[in-house]
């Protein structure tokens, strides 16, 4: 496969340049899938700019509450000419979880980080405007975080007892 | 036949009492505007999810709201008397549905479509207002997931039946004002 040969050439590119920084690196679903090292996560991602992987599909925040490192911010990349994908994933302890932005260098990052920050409480260092994009400016606490309740807090009418608690 | 006396009626397909003779009937005022009133409603539809779907086979020609004197939807709430709130409302959208309906005229009424702007239906959860009566005062509600157009035209009659029976001082009366000081709406 062309395709597969071509992506794995960038795996080598990258496993060269930042051998330190890759924690892992695998495969899923003939998409390469690398965890980097928190510090270098925006280095690795101009590179990658650089290379050619002009396009952020999507970047958004993980919640893992069992792990060793809680939070995480997962990147998609594309490479539009040659159709190429990679995902990128950090993590960090740090509370709050703070993430070096990156909308300097993808615009699109802009309302991408603004809703990890709105679901997650994720920091990004370098945002020009992070505050809430899809929540009531109101809302309290991090919804997508596994600790926030799942049943809105302000209703009346439901009895435990009939639901078994 | 004879025409000489007035008789007392009950027109019962209008609930209009009064007195009737040949050529005229006399009723009391609040009557007679309760029946102008609740034959030509003016309603606001303010359908946010597939209750609107069903709200719109009730407004077309197979179900016909027009029987009831409502064709005339009004896209403006200033010259609307009925807020038809359909569909789940999202805890941000909340200040937006307090402001039509202050913008509502007096007298103004809502009716609530479906489970989610009647409780918040399937979806309890951060983002939902649990019932839209948590912001606005509601009418009538109409139970379903969503109601067939039936139970829509069912809800608007009930409707119909308040704004019929209303008294003209109700708008005036300390309760209403301690109702919608409740809400915090002037």
């Amino acid at each position: 496969m062309f395709q597969t040969i071509e992506i794995a050439d960038f795996e080598n590119l990258l496993k060269e340049k930042f051998s330190d920084k890759i924690l892992s690196a695998e495969t899923h679903y003939d998409v390469s899938v690398a965890t980097i090292e928190h510090h270098s996560i925006k280095d690795v991602i101009v590179f990658l700019k650089e290379q050619g992987f002009t396009f952020l599909t999507s970047c958004h925040g993980m919640h893992f509450p069992d792990a060793k490192e809680k939070f995480g911010m997962v990147y998609h990349l594309h490479d539009m000419p040659r159709n190429l994908r990679i995902r990128l994933k950090t993590f960090t302890n740090h509370e709050p979880p703070t993430f070096p932005s990156l909308t300097d260098i993808f615009p699109s990052a802009n309302w991408m980080e603004r809703e990890a920050y709105d679901f997650f409480g994720f920091k990004f260092t370098g945002h020009p405007d992070l505050r809430r994009i899809l929540n009531m400016d109101s809302l309290e606490g991090w919804p997508m975080r596994k600790e926030f309740p799942l049943e809105d807090q302000a209703r009346f009418d439901k009895d435990d007892k009939m639901f078994g608690r | 036949m004879e025409n000489t006396g007035t008789t007392a009626v009950q027109r019962s397909y209008t609930n209009l009492q009064g007195y009737e003779g040949p050529g005229f009937m006399a009723t009391t005022l609040d009557k007679a505007v309760g029946l102008a009133r609740k034959n030509s409603i003016w309603p606001l539809p303010f359908a946010t999810s597939c209750c609107g779907i069903e709200f719109m086979a009730t407004m077309a020609s197979h179900y016909d709201l027009a029987r009831f004197g409502s064709e005339r939807l009004s896209f403006s709430p200033r010259q609307a008397d009925l807020l038809m709130v359909m569909g789940t409302i999202a805890k941000k959208m909340g200040p937006v549905l307090r402001q039509v309906y202050e913008q509502m005229a007096e007298p103004r009424w809502v009716l609530s479509v479906g489970a989610c702007a009647s409780s918040g239906g399937i979806f309890d959860t951060y983002s939902v207002l649990q019932g839209i009566d948590r912001i606005i005062p509601v009418d009538v509600y109409v139970p379903g997931c969503p109601p067939r157009p039936e139970q829509i035209l069912d809800g608007v009659m009930k409707i119909q039946e308040l704004v019929g029976n209303e008294s003209l001082r109700r708008r005036n009366s300390a309760e209403y004002k301690e109702l919608l000081a409740s809400y915090g709406i002037q």
